[in-house]
């Protein structure tokens, strides 16, 4: 059998591989296989993911993923299919995308969705191009897109990356700072980028307020949907005047992400930019579904195919599994969880800047440590000692030594209150031993020295 | 945290050094503290003028990165291309060896709306 695959490969080469491209000796690894099955089970055994424990991992909710949800995605009938197939032999694939984007539509009040954004930033560039397509076929020259000095890095990058010049307003109080809007919106703003509620876990309660704003200067407001699973089934984006929103599939609707898997970031719009989304969508013509390639202004495709489809399929059946009711309840216990954590960590004698009601992630400032030279990487680092995935550190840019703590709704109080515990014991430890973690094997990783003296493949290291 | 005496600042933590009709410019000990450990920095363009206000350059930590605002209207005439092997000159001497560019400035009287030290370790102190 092998002989035989060798033969024919060596025949393929002398027909069509071109003498001076053929390599006699590849420098590849030369393990046995046995030995290479060790060591990925290894490796797979000292991962730590959300199946092992808690990843309070702040913005980007590391909820549970259902194991059905993978059943799913592996059937045969989905599995087994092409994207190249006509449309007629995939009748099922383009319902369950056509159905998702009417959830996703009711979910968020906007009107139509692409679903080809293959993740969040994906989705914020595929929003900011919309824009862009929009003002020039309005012929109205609008270059500036305005964003709070709390949003994602992600948000000036996209804005950036599409053309625009980005002017970052500051906030008050933890919020939009209202003032600093009026004043550096004009006649050229294209767009307001705000996530709501925002990296401090805060709603943005001036929202129509904001969305006045921006509609009587003729631009656009666009949502991050990053922290959806706050308010889901509970307030919509489209109702509060977004125009363009993106969700990540991949944090809100459960679908492993984080080295699990590929994400999804659908861009959802309102009626007048229905236009300009990307082609092809997918549409019901009578019974049939189909693909239409039609819209003169859409700005093109993002994506190969249809975006990452098994994860639609996944967000889709996470969605069916929830219900309606089942996803407002998810958000309530997501901000209750938020702040029974947050109340626990306060009364230890963590700071909470902006103190108040929080929505599923709250942020703590750990610029107290500093007194006794430890920061915020240090009791990161002191976590896992305690078994725990540490929260997001230095995010958002606002808070000084930041320390982002999003539990998410499936966390029992038990695990909650262990956290707490261990931030209880951590929040009294002598300086040295934070300095010093993990005491584990591996010891404290030199980050410094990795991302100075990058080692990119492992011949580097010969 | 080091303010030193003789230089100029920003309230984004620049400083600035008058030397014979240039100035030199970099960021302070404090700015280098929040930033924690540099990285990697791209330095500014030589012979490019930039405005005040203006990005002249971007400093990447393992913690963020950030941008170094122009204190000043001018152009560039010279870069510290040391930063470019070792970023981390920066942390350990932000004030001597850790200099970012040297500029010829157009107006004179810019200068005049920079902090001296005592304004700016009041601000400083405000922010700890």
């Amino acid at each position: 059998m092998k002989e035989l695959l060798l033969n024919e490969i060596e025949e393929i080469e002398e027909e069509f591989l071109p003498d001076d491209i053929e390599r006699k000796e590849l420098d590849i690894p030369n393990i046995s296989r046995r030995d290479v099955m060790k060591h990925f089970v290894r490796l797979s055994q000292r991962n730590y993911g959300v199946d092992t424990g808690f990843y309070p991992l702040g913005s980007c909710t590391m909820k549970y993923n259902p194991k059905l949800l993978e059943r799913v995605a592996s059937m045969e009938k989905i599995n087994y299919t092409s994207p190249l197939q006509h449309p007629s032999t995939v009748q099922g694939n383009l319902e369950i995308m056509y159905r998702l984007e009417k959830a996703l539509c009711a979910i968020t009040g906007m009107d139509a969705f692409t679903l080809q954004p293959a993740a969040g930033a994906h989705g914020e560039f595929t929003g900011m191009l919309i824009a862009k397509a929009y003002f020039e076929w309005k012929k109205e020259k609008r270059e500036n897109v305005i964003v709070p000095d709390s949003a994602h890095g992600t948000n000036p990058a996209s804005a950036r990356m599409a053309g625009f010049n980005v002017i970052e307003i500051p906030s008050k109080d933890g919020r939009v700072d209202m003032d600093a809007l009026r004043s550096a919106v004009d006649e050229k703003t294209a767009a307001f980028m705000l996530t709501n509620p925002n990296t401090l876990g805060i709603f943005e309660k001036d929202i129509l307020q904001i969305s006045k704003i921006i509609k009587d200067a003729g631009a656009l407001l666009y949502y991050d949907g990053a922290n959806l699973n706050a308010i889901m089934g509970k307030a919509r984006p489209g109702d509060m005047g977004f125009d363009i929103v993106h969700l990540n599939l991949h944090k809100t609707f459960a679908t492993p992400h984080g080295g699990g898997g590929p994400g999804a970031g659908p861009v959802g719009v309102k009626e007048f930019l229905i236009p300009f989304l990307p082609v092809p969508r997918v549409m019901k013509n009578g019974d049939e579904y189909e693909l239409d390639y039609g819209s003169k202004l859409s700005i093109g495709r993002v994506s190969r195919f249809f975006g990452n489809f098994g994860v639609l399929v996944k967000a889709y059946a996470y969605i069916l599994m929830k219900g309606g009711n089942g996803l407002s309840e998810a958000s309530s216990r997501a901000v209750l969880n938020s702040n029974y954590l947050m109340e626990k960590l306060r009364h230890i004698g963590y700071e909470v800047p902006y103190y108040g009601r929080r929505m599923h992630e709250f942020v703590l400032s750990l610029k107290n440590f500093k007194e006794r030279g430890v920061r915020a990487i240090d009791v990161a680092k002191r976590l896992l000692d305690y078994g725990f995935h540490p929260p997001t550190v230095y995010f958002p840019l606002i808070v000084d030594e930041a320390f982002m703590i999003e539990p998410t709704e499936d966390e029992s109080k038990q695990t909650l209150d262990a956290f707490a515990e261990a931030m209880e014991k951590i929040f009294h430890e002598d300086a040295e031993l934070l300095k010093s973690a993990p005491h584990g094997e591996m010891g404290r990783v030199d980050e410094v020295k990795a991302a100075r003296e990058l080692k990119v493949t492992w011949k580097d290291l010969r | 945290m080091e303010v030193r005496e003789n230089l100029l600042y920003t309230s984004s933590h620049e400083w600035v050094m008058k030397k014979n009709g240039m100035v030199r410019i970099g960021i302070t000990d404090y700015a280098q503290d929040h930033l924690t450990d540099i990285v990697y920095v791209e330095l500014p363009e030589i012979n490019k003028v930039y405005k005040k206000g203006d990005v002249l350059a971007t400093i990447e930590s393992v913690k963020s990165v950030s941008e170094v605002y122009s204190p000043v209207t001018g152009k560039v005439v010279a870069v510290n291309e040391q930063l470019e092997n070792d970023a981390g000159i920066i942390n350990s001497s932000p004030y001597d060896d850790g200099w970012i560019a040297e500029m010829e400035i157009e107006n004179e009287k810019e200068l005049g709306e920079l902090m001296n030290a005592e304004e700016y370790e009041k601000l400083i102190s405000k922010d700890l």
